[in-house]
């Protein structure tokens, strides 16, 4: 693979007693969608947390853009380029739209054209601007979490499970947001679920088991063949 | 995959009931006015009352605006917050003495800077203080309250004896700046010149607060970061920075209360402000931690009601507040204004 935007090395991390990323070696190649797939538990959002400075890995090498991230405190690793969006969302409930992306704009206010794409993706955004986010409905508030990543071009983009709970019609809207950002050069790892929305944006997908990357390849080869789903992740795939 | 449709909602009328729930907390020091009025029924103790219960309700607010925020963002239980009103009251009452000149003068302007240096003076000291506390007491112990409260406790009681040891122990008492003694009459009312000059700085403060935490991009900083920490930081900003930020300001804000409560006793002690933390802690808890709004409001309320029940039933009114504090938590058991964190 060539030159790659993120390398993980060996990387293991422990939460409390338990040993829950037991070596995890990936790579992330420049300007693709790369999907982290799994069951329940094997680890994909710890391997997020885990770039994202949020658990420290307590071996192993995570490397992004020609830097070792592992000494890097969490707001640096933003800095150096790196979006997050956290299953949780991790809205701001009690501040406004407005201000959720304010707090995004690192470097000062929002620029115009960038809101303008935003408000142009995620109509909602633009309606409830001045409300707090709190009041929004679950795929409004995925809606603005990820718009809140967005609020600045980032090199890389770590997203968990972004369409969990959403309906379709909401799914789509994510698609086609995460398409447009793929055009505009960003590489995504992206934790997820909903396997018809790993095929329509993956380009490469990394298989995670029992705290490590069991198989990695191109999202088609992937998708092609349910008895390699089977094998490596307990079912088909494509019943999803 | 079909597109999401265009959303276009519209906003729904909000029930009267609910309304009126958000703008409870905002009622309660009208009402509890209103309620006093009827109680005191003499037009003039009442408002003399009031003045001196919105007075001492600022103060407990300066004192307590930066523990609730020390509270929510960092989440550190600090019982040596009391050692920096003490702080404060000594540094600023020196101040006081060294400027007899200016305090004794009969001129306005010479005895409000006089305090305005003291408060200085104290701030500075506070601040600095409170940047070692929180480097050498704080920092070791996050994630611990058990240890927190061990070790703040712990450096309340060394806090109070080097008190001792640079001004003595015993209780120091002073007179207001000459202007600011006596009161004025109102309304057949006897409003003390010092009172009112307390509720006019508490104002200040909290309009300042007010401004930097919602004008400002730090103040949205922190509003996030007490919210949820972890999330600010993935957003790029180094949280830790502004924690020592807000501890030290906080404590600043401490020292400013121990100069203000000072000249309002006219008397400090080591323990004075250790004397003051159940009242900042009851007005901390019912405003809801982090939350700056409801600690003013809290303040308020613990003021008037102290002033009204001590006059109307004193013996009642050592309890009066913890009445207040039960009365409030089953009403809201998170307190008036209770932060929201996570999503």
């Amino acid at each position: 693979m060539s030159d790659p935007i993120l390398t993980v090395e060996g990387v293991e991390t422990d939460i409390a007693q338990y040993h829950i990323l037991k070596g995890v070696d990936l790579q992330v190649p420049r300007g693709q969608v790369t999907m982290l797939l799994g069951r329940n538990g094997v680890g994909k959002t710890t391997t997020l947390r885990t770039i994202m400075g949020l658990w420290r890995n307590k071996a192993g090498r995570i490397g992004f853009d020609g830097r070792d991230l592992n000494k890097m405190p969490i707001a640096d690793r933003c800095r150096a380029g790196i979006g997050f969006v956290p299953e949780d969302m991790g809205i701001f409930a009690a501040l406004t739209v407005e201000e959720n992306m304010t707090l995004a704009a690192l470097s000062g206010p929002l620029d115009p054209a960038r809101k303008d794409w935003l408000f142009a993706t995620f109509p909602p955004l633009r309606t409830f601007w001045k409300s707090p986010a709190g009041t929004l409905s679950g795929g409004q508030k995925q809606m603005l979490s990820i718009a809140r990543a967005m609020a600045e071009a980032r090199s890389l983009y770590l997203i968990d499970e972004p369409t969990k709970g959403l309906a379709p019609a909401i799914v789509s809207t994510m698609v086609r947001a995460l398409r447009e950002l793929k055009a505009q050069g960003a590489s995504i790892l992206m934790v997820e679920q909903n396997f018809a929305v790993a095929k329509a944006l993956g380009d490469r997908a990394v298989v995670m088991d029992d705290g490590r990357a069991i198989w990695s390849g191109a999202m088609a080869e992937l998708a092609a063949d349910p008895a390699l789903q089977e094998r490596l992740m307990g079912l088909s795939m494509e019943a999803h | 995959m079909s597109d999401a449709p265009e959303h276009s909602p519209t906003f729904a009328r909000v029930s009267l009931a609910r309304r009126l729930d958000r703008a409870a907390p905002y009622l309660l020091v009208p009402v509890l006015v209103l309620l006093g009025y009827m109680a005191i029924g003499v037009p003039s103790s009442w408002l003399t009352l009031t003045v001196s219960g919105l007075a001492m309700g600022m103060m407990i607010f300066i004192m307590a605006s930066g523990l609730t925020l020390v509270f929510g963002l960092m989440d550190i239980i600090n019982f040596g917050h009391g050692a920096f009103i003490s702080i404060g009251a000594f540094m600023g009452v020196s101040v006081l003495f060294w400027l007899p000149g200016w305090t004794q003068a009969a001129s306005l302007p010479l005895n409000v800077a006089a305090i305005s240096l003291a408060i200085l003076a104290a701030m500075l000291l506070t601040g600095a203080v409170s940047w070692v506390f929180e480097r050498v007491i704080v920092r070791p112990v996050y994630g611990s309250h058990l240890k927190q409260i061990l070790i703040t406790v712990g450096a309340l009681i060394v806090l109070e004896e080097l008190i001792v040891v640079v001004w003595g122990g015993e209780e120091i008492f002073l007179s207001r700046p000459e202007m600011l003694q006596g009161a004025i009459t109102f309304a057949d009312a006897a409003l003390e010149r010092y009172r009112i000059l307390a509720v006019v700085v508490g104002l200040l403060i909290f309009a300042a607060l007010r401004l930097v935490l919602q004008r400002t991009k730090i103040g949205l900083i922190v509003r996030a970061g007490v919210q949820n920490a972890e999330m600010v930081e993935a957003l790029g900003y180094r949280l830790k920075l502004v924690f020592i930020g807000v501890f030290v300001a906080g404590s600043a804000l401490a020292g400013l209360g121990g100069v203000m409560w000072a000249l309002y006793e006219q008397v400090i002690t080591a323990g004075m402000g250790e004397g003051m933390m159940i009242l900042i802690f009851i007005v901390v808890i019912i405003g809801g931690l982090g939350s700056v709004e409801g600690a003013f409001i809290g303040a308020l309320l613990v003021g008037l009601l102290q002033n009204y029940v001590a006059f109307l039933e004193p013996k009642l009114a050592l309890v009066s507040n913890i009445a207040l504090m039960t009365a409030i938590l089953m009403w809201r058991p998170q307190g008036m204004m209770p932060v929201m964190k996570g999503h």
